[in-house]
């Protein structure tokens, strides 16, 4: 017999690039931080205490499941962190505080581990947590908005009230759009210019992470810059939707408002940091584009045509539903096949 | 320059290489005994030609493969036959090897150079053979068998392989700038073997000097007859130098799946290998010594260098004066090498260069679950998709892998480099392979 070696003999390559799993996910959640920063700017600390609340109920519920299915606890990789992030920023500031762990539940333990852990699960476990809390908690989560530069407006109550803060709130742009058409928007939100201008920065009423097209943007390009996501799922996802607002958005056809509908709601959000999550979004360039395409157009068709205001959320779990059958129909374009066609898998 | 490239995928791994690569070719003095194992090529088990006692001289033949696939194997030092038992042996385990004492007050023999040209193709081969040359890039295929296509195969190019793009290794950057005629005219012999006028030589532009030199040496040669030596510049890329992307890179000919070169009309050597083969032919030595890159940060010195077939790599170790924090030991290069589980094994024909990683090198983290970032796919040069082999091994279902066309998949690690989750790979599609082959 050979004696066992002090030293390692397993299998090859012998060399790995450093990026990890948990590295991704912690530059994803990193990238998330100056939105964050915003948020609080705009709403008050309730921002962050909401955001905190949903990271540590991520966390929580992601132990506790992994221990109750008997499998290795992994919260360290950072993925549970990130959901929470995640699944704070698309809930509004002004909802009670018991119900990011709500949502934490739908997110993690039934939209991921139940489905298998990281890796397995179909649909964006933040979206997931985001409609459960819509279904279930229909008004919190479609009223408890509250107007931005509370903090600076010194609106100390908006972070002392324990409840949904509902008495402060304020519409959100898409809603206002929704019910009473762009006249009223413009009424509420100023002239069209300073609209796109405060949008784009973030001065709106919203979701916890979805105001500030500008920061999202700058996050997108860090983690493109960082290679960690591409152009291809944001920029199909925006172009799309900004296509359809455009044919569909006006009383007439081609008379929409793309620029408005980019800017509006959860869309730059979804485009960026929803859509692009790597389990749930095809794998290859080419299925991505289509998937973009599709984000985009369900998103402003139900804006436009479906019964709420927002429709980012939906349109992000539609597709992925179709991801699974996409990665099995897309296949990389290989380097000299054989000549003759390889003799199909035995089934 | 702009280097050339291969068609897809591809990886930069760190490269290592500035541990060794300026450093000359060192010679090692010969050890006081070598062990020579019975396989060191692609094909049958050399058969013993000398007995237990027996005295053989450097250079003497001892063991043949005959009337089958194979090399002859020659004794690397002058000496006596101590035993013919089994010993460890880098792939195979146990393998029966021949030990030989040195004669420690023997001289080394002395070669001379002889004018190659008036020698006839069947000559050449026969000169190439009785060397006992194989190839020293990878399985040690017996090279007077390659260099002998089917008279079907129409070749018209012969390709070297200088890209040496594994990281850490840095054998053929040397032999290059060291002895480029010794290459250039290996390359012109196996030209003649062919019947052909036209060699490539593809080089990483990391080794601009190589380049140069290389360059030089081609250009002085081509002056001679009617044969075009070039050298191309190619881009640093692993795996660049792997034999389907090489040939891309440098004829944009693509060789199909389950197919060889000379179906596109190519010929491949390696560095090393095109050295020995001029050596064989113009000096009538065997292929008996190796230079090889001892390298990794758990060497105490790293070198380039020059040992006798059969030397231990206890004696090398000992000779660069130890090792420290070794974590992992590697027969080749760290991305296509394997790990290794003894050092009482010997340096042999093949050896490229033998590993010494520490613990901030390798990184034997565990795997996680696959998170699908594509990575793998963007990585893999022949187009494959790591990630569904790796999902389908997990899941039992490796005999249903084909249809990603895993048996393109020449395990170049590219796919398992990338890996967030550290995912081993390369592993899975070894598994998916075997399955499949299982299920008939
Ligand atoms: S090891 Fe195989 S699957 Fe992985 S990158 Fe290389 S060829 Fe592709
Ligand atoms: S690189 Fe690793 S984690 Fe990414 S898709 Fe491939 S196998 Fe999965």
């Amino acid at each position: 017999m050979i004696p066992k070696p002090d030293w390692a003999v397993s299998v090859s390559p012998h060399i790995r690039k450093g990026t990890t799993t948990s590295q991704i996910m912690w530059t994803v959640s990193a990238s998330l931080m100056p939105v964050l920063i915003l948020s609080i700017y705009n709403f008050g600390f309730r921002s962050l205490i909401i955001t905190l609340i949903s990271v540590l109920s991520c966390m929580f519920v992601e132990a506790i499941s992994q221990k109750a299915l008997g499998r290795a606890v992994s919260v360290k990789d950072g993925s549970a962190v990130l959901t929470g992030i995640l699944l704070a920023f698309v809930i509004p500031p002004g909802v009670p505080y018991y119900l990011p762990l709500i949502g934490a539940v739908a997110a993690i333990f039934i939209s991921k581990e139940l489905m298998g852990g990281l890796g397995y699960n179909v649909w964006n476990p933040a979206l997931v947590g985001r409609a459960f809390l819509q279904a279930s908690f229909p008004v919190a989560i479609t009223t408890a908005w509250i107007a931005p530069q509370q903090l600076a407006k010194g609106a100390w109550d908006v972070f002392l009230s324990p409840g949904s803060v509902d008495a402060i709130s304020t519409a959100t742009p898409l809603s206002v759009v929704k019910q009473y058409g762009i006249t009223a928007l413009t009424q509420q939100f100023g002239g069209l210019d300073s609209i796109y201008w405060n949008f784009f920065l973030g001065f709106k009423p919203g979701c916890i992470g979805e105001t500030s097209a500008l920061l999202i943007l700058l996050g997108g390009l860090y983690l493109m810059a960082r290679k960690i996501i591409t152009w291809h799922i944001p920029v199909s996802t925006l172009a799309s939707a900004a296509l359809v607002a455009w044919i569909f958005g006006g009383q007439t056809w081609f008379s929409g408002n793309p620029l408005l509908h980019v800017l509006s709601g959860g869309l730059m959000l979804g485009a960026f940091y929803m859509a692009t999550d790597y389990v749930t979004s095809p794998t290859l360039k080419s299925a991505q584009l289509i998937f973009g395409v599709g984000v985009g157009a369900l998103t402003v068709l139900i804006r436009l045509k479906g019964g709420y205001p927002e429709g980012v959320c939906y349109a992000i779990l539609l597709m992925n539903c179709l991801t699974p059958a996409m990665d099995e129909w897309f296949q990389p374009s290989r380097f000299a096949p054989p000549k003759a066609a390889p003799v199909a898998a035995g089934k | 320059m702009a280097g050339t490239t291969f068609a897809k995928g591809g990886i930069h791994p760190e490269e290592h290489k500035e541990l060794t690569e300026h450093l000359a070719i060192e010679e090692m003095p010969p050890p006081s005994q070598v062990v020579l194992p019975l396989s060191m090529h692609f094909g049958a088990i050399a058969q013993p030609v000398v007995k237990k006692k027996q005295e053989v001289q450097e250079g003497e033949v001892i063991a043949v493969v005959e009337k089958a696939l194979g090399a002859s194997i020659h004794s690397s030092v002058t000496g006596v036959v101590k035993a013919i038992e089994p010993r460890p042996h880098p792939t195979m385990v146990r393998c029966d090897a021949i030990i030989i004492d040195r004669d420690l007050s023997a001289p080394p023999r002395q070669y001379s150079t002889e004018d190659w040209k008036k020698l006839s193709r069947e000559q050449l081969l026969a000169r190439i053979k009785d060397a006992g040359i194989v190839g020293m890039g990878g399985a040690g295929f017996p090279t007077h068998v390659k260099l002998s296509p089917p008279p079907n195969a129409k070749v018209d190019t012969l390709v070297l392989n200088g890209a040496e793009c594994e990281p850490y290794l840095t054998t053929d950057h040397r032999l290059m700038l060291e002895y480029p005629e010794k290459v250039i005219e290996g390359a012109r012999i196996i030209l003649r073997v062919l019947g052909i006028k036209q060699c490539v030589i593809g080089i990483e532009l990391n080794k601009a000097d190589a380049i140069n030199v290389m360059n030089k040496a081609a250009a002085q040669s081509s002056e001679k007859d009617d044969t075009v030596v070039r050298v191309q510049g190619m881009q640093v890329k692993y795996p660049q130098g792997s034999e389907k992307q090489l040939i891309y890179s440098l004829t944009k000919r693509s060789v199909p799946g389950g197919g060889l070169p000379f179906d596109v009309g190519v010929i491949v050597q390696n560095i090393s290998t095109t050295m020995a083969i001029f050596e064989a032919v113009a000096m009538q030595k065997p292929l008996y010594e190796k230079v090889a890159t001892f390298s990794g940060r758990a060497l105490n010195r790293q070198a380039n260098l020059k040992v006798k077939v059969g030397t231990l790599l206890s004696d090398v170790v000992e000779y660069l004066g130890g090792t420290k924090d070794l974590v992992k030991i590697v027969s080749g290069g760290p991305m296509m090498g394997f790990a290794i589980s003894s050092i009482d094994i010997p340096v042999t024909k093949t050896t490229s260069g033998v590993l010494f990683l520490n613990s901030s090198e390798t990184d034997l983290g565990e795997f996680g679950p696959c998170i699908h970032c594509g990575w793998c796919m963007e990585a893999c040069p022949m187009g494959l998709s790591p990630k569904e082999v790796g999902l389908y091994v997990e899941a039992g279902r490796g005999h249903l892998t084909e249809k990603f066309g895993i048996f393109d998949c020449f395990e170049c690690g590219c796919c398992a480099y990338v890996c967030p989750a550290k995912r081993p790979l390369v592993q899975f599609a070894r598994l998916a392979k075997i399955a499949i082959k299982k299920r008939g």
